[in-house]
């Protein structure tokens, strides 16, 4: 029997010599890890190597330590509002960045915008600490407005791609319909411009949301004392005993962010 | 030209929308745009301006600069169908852009009625245009594309509904009224496109190549629809195309382009039979070109034949140009008569309806003449030396170049 005809290709990845074990290997190296991590989360002893049988001990005792949950309530308030201030100065530099005529040094702003994904963040967070330090000294101040500047600073590029993007394959031509059609530039934006934007705001919205809740470097280097955030107190605890609570909170983002990223896929994949 | 009563006595549904008062009436327009006044519901009278183009040049800076227009002047009737054509890259997208308010004129102005609008911005214009890739939103649903001029503009929602309603009929589209602007065929977006851009009632409507991206068998049928579309509206067309036959068989007058200037406007009839130059006779149908000599009345071939013709203004006595279709000429096998010309036939090509035969003159010039089959006469055959060629009475027309 002849062979079922295949679309011929250049060449097939998957018949280099080595290619399914490299594969294979790599998700074990990703994924394994985290399963055991969520496997023990359920552990009913206080091992994280040894299995004693299934329970949710773990679960309540998080929920109910109080270090965690005001570690748990900053992190959220703390990328909810550095998400959503970079998300709204993402969606400006997007707009100044593909709807205006080209200006000289365009090229230079978007390589500013997207400064955080280049530098390294041990180099950004040793820069905040010493001049925050410095700020925090003379003014005496020490409240979250410093993390959420922080914070707000490097989620801007996260947020600016996805809402580059899309705008980047909306055509320009409806704007220009709209006004044709008797709107003034305004009800352009309100009508148009952002509800087509819209998938973008929300994927860089979530984007920014993630990586503030998830950043350990910056933070440490920037929090003043009593305000750990999740990540912050989970790093904290490793240094003391671990018990599989740790699991158990590390389940608990693992899933939201999960949520998020899936929503996110979502998002971006739809009205193609 | 069909006048709106006409249409109202043969087409009931219709008649609504030509006494509906135009966009300037009843906004905030009215007194942005000036004297627009209410008595323009009225008929206009023949010779009645629309879009009045007045010296307008277009340059769009670069290097080199594009001058897209080249100091284009041209007047637009009311309840006319007036065609731009032209080659691809000859500025006509440019010129309906100018009208629209999407780009300021360089130089010159542009006049709706008797008020400048060269400044006035895109959404103060009650001007409309089908674009050509519709540009139809995608987060709305037909009606909801529809509604969209209407709502910008004001209207009660009842109003909305009702004209609303009313385009879906025109367009027949009734049934799809719900259905994203997606999950429809190009024909069916370029029905919505139409709708959308009639729906507010403007003075103009601009539409930009919108048959270009349909087949052969739905462009003919929209060419039929988009002309009772102007005919049942009264509302001024001002149409694209590099399509000759489309401007031929669509338009009251037709405007041909050429890099960026208006070489000639006429009705079609005008164009085709009278073109000035000899681009317009080369770019509409198919041409002949002869070497002549102009005395009084009178052109000379230089290959034999002396025919009366009109002289256009400008032409001087001496050598010309004269323009020969295809279809005024024909061929025989035998001896030249006293008006025919003797030939020699290169080839004869076969297409069904006609038959176009391939010529040479005396004098080495190249000529095709097209001649309509007749059931049962013997084909012409090639290479035969003794043939004469005659031509139709008025087929030599002189040219200015
Ligand atoms: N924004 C612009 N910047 C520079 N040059 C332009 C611009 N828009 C148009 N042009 C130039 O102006 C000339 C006329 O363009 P236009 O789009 O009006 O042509 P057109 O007659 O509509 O052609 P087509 O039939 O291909 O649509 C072209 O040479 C084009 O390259
Ligand atoms: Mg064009």
């Amino acid at each position: 029997m002849a062979e079922p005809a295949r679309p011929t290709r250049g060449y097939s990845v998957r018949t280099l010599p080595g290619f399914a074990i490299v594969a294979l290997f790599t998700f074990v190296a990703l994924y394994a890890p985290i399963a055991i991590l969520v496997v023990f989360s359920f552990n009913a002893g206080t091992s994280l190597a040894i299995w004693e049988g299934f329970s949710l001990r773990w679960y309540v005792q998080a929920a109910q330590n109080e270090q965690v949950l005001d570690a748990g309530l900053r992190s959220l308030y703390l990328a909810g509002f550095s998400a959503s201030i970079a998300t709204v100065a993402a969606t400006m530099a997007a707009l100044a960045t593909t709807r205006t005529r080209r200006f000289p040094g365009r090229t230079m702003i978007y390589a500013l915008i997207n400064q955080p994904l280049m530098v390294p963040e041990i180099v950004t967070a040793v820069a905040l600490l010493i001049v925050f330090a410095a700020v925090k000294v003379w003014t005496g101040h020490t409240s979250m407005i410093y993390l959420i500047a922080a914070h707000t600073a490097f989620c801007v590029p996260f947020a600016y791609l996805p809402i580059r993007a899309r705008l980047e394959t909306m055509d320009n031509t409806l704007e220009v319909a709209a006004r044709d059609l008797y709107a003034p530039p305004w009800k352009v934006f309100t009508r148009v411009t952002l509800p087509l934007m819209w998938p973008g705001i929300i994927a860089g919205l979530m984007l920014a949301f993630v990586i503030s809740m998830d950043d350990v470097v910056i933070t440490e280097f920037v929090k003043s004392a009593g305000q750990d955030t999740l990540p912050t107190y989970m790093l904290g605890q490793l240094r003391r005993v671990v018990t599989p609570e740790i699991n158990a909170i590390s389940t608990v983002i693992l899933v939201v962010g999960a949520i998020l990223v899936s929503l996110f896929f979502a998002l971006t994949m739809r009205r193609r | 030209m069909p006048r709106p009563e006409d249409c109202c006595l043969s087409r009931a549904p219709s008649c609504k929308l030509i006494e509906k008062p135009s966009v300037m009436q009843d906004t905030g327009m009215q007194q942005e745009t000036g004297n627009m006044d209410s008595t323009e519901t009225s008929r206009p009278s023949a010779g009645d301006t629309a879009i009045d183009v007045v010296r307008v040049s277009k340059i769009f800076p670069g290097d080199p600069e594009v001058r897209a227009l080249d100091d284009v002047s041209v007047a637009i009737r009311r309840n006319e169908f007036f065609t731009l054509l032209g080659p691809s890259g000859c500025g006509k997208t440019t010129l309906l852009r100018l009208i629209a308010g999407f780009e300021p004129p360089s130089m010159g102005s542009l006049r709706l009625r008797d008020k400048d609008i060269s400044r006035l911005p895109p959404n103060r214009r009650p001007i409309n245009t089908v674009f050509q890739n519709y540009a139809l939103f995608p987060h709305m649903s037909v009606a909801q594309n529809i509604a969209f001029g209407l709502e910008m503009l004001g209207k009660p929602r009842d109003e909305i509904a009702a004209t609303v309603d009313e385009m879906l009929k025109l367009v027949q589209m009734e049934a799809l009224k719900n259905r994203r602007t997606s999950e429809i065929s190009g024909g069916q977006q370029q029905r919505v496109a139409l709708a959308r851009a009639l729906a507010p009632h403007p003075e103009v409507l601009l539409l930009d190549e919108p048959l270009s991206a349909l087949d052969l068998k739905l462009r003919k049928e929209m060419q039929i629809e988009l002309k009772r579309l102007q005919n049942e509206t009264g509302i001024t067309f001002i149409f694209v195309t590099h399509d000759q036959e489309e401007a031929l068989t669509m338009s009251d007058r037709v405007a041909v382009m050429s890099a960026g200037k208006i070489l000639q406007i006429g009705a079609p009839r005008e164009i085709y039979e009278a073109p000035a130059e000899r681009f317009v006779a080369n770019f509409i149908g198919e041409s002949n070109f002869l070497d002549a000599e102009l005395a009084g009345d009178t052109v000379r071939l230089k290959a034999g034949g002396s025919f009366r013709v009109a002289v256009p203004d400008g032409v001087a006595a001496g050598p010309v140009s004269v323009l020969l279709r295809p279809e005024h000429a024909s061929v025989r096998i035998g001896e030249p008569g006293p008006e025919e010309l003797p030939v020699q036939i290169e080839n004869v090509v076969y297409s069904g309806d006609a038959t176009v035969a391939h010529l040479r003159l005396s004098t080495g010039e190249a000529v095709k003449a097209r001649m309509p089959n007749a059931p049962g006469v013997a084909p012409l055959s090639s290479g035969a030396k003794g043939a004469a060629m005659g031509i139709a009475p008025g087929g030599i027309t002189v040219l200015k170049d």
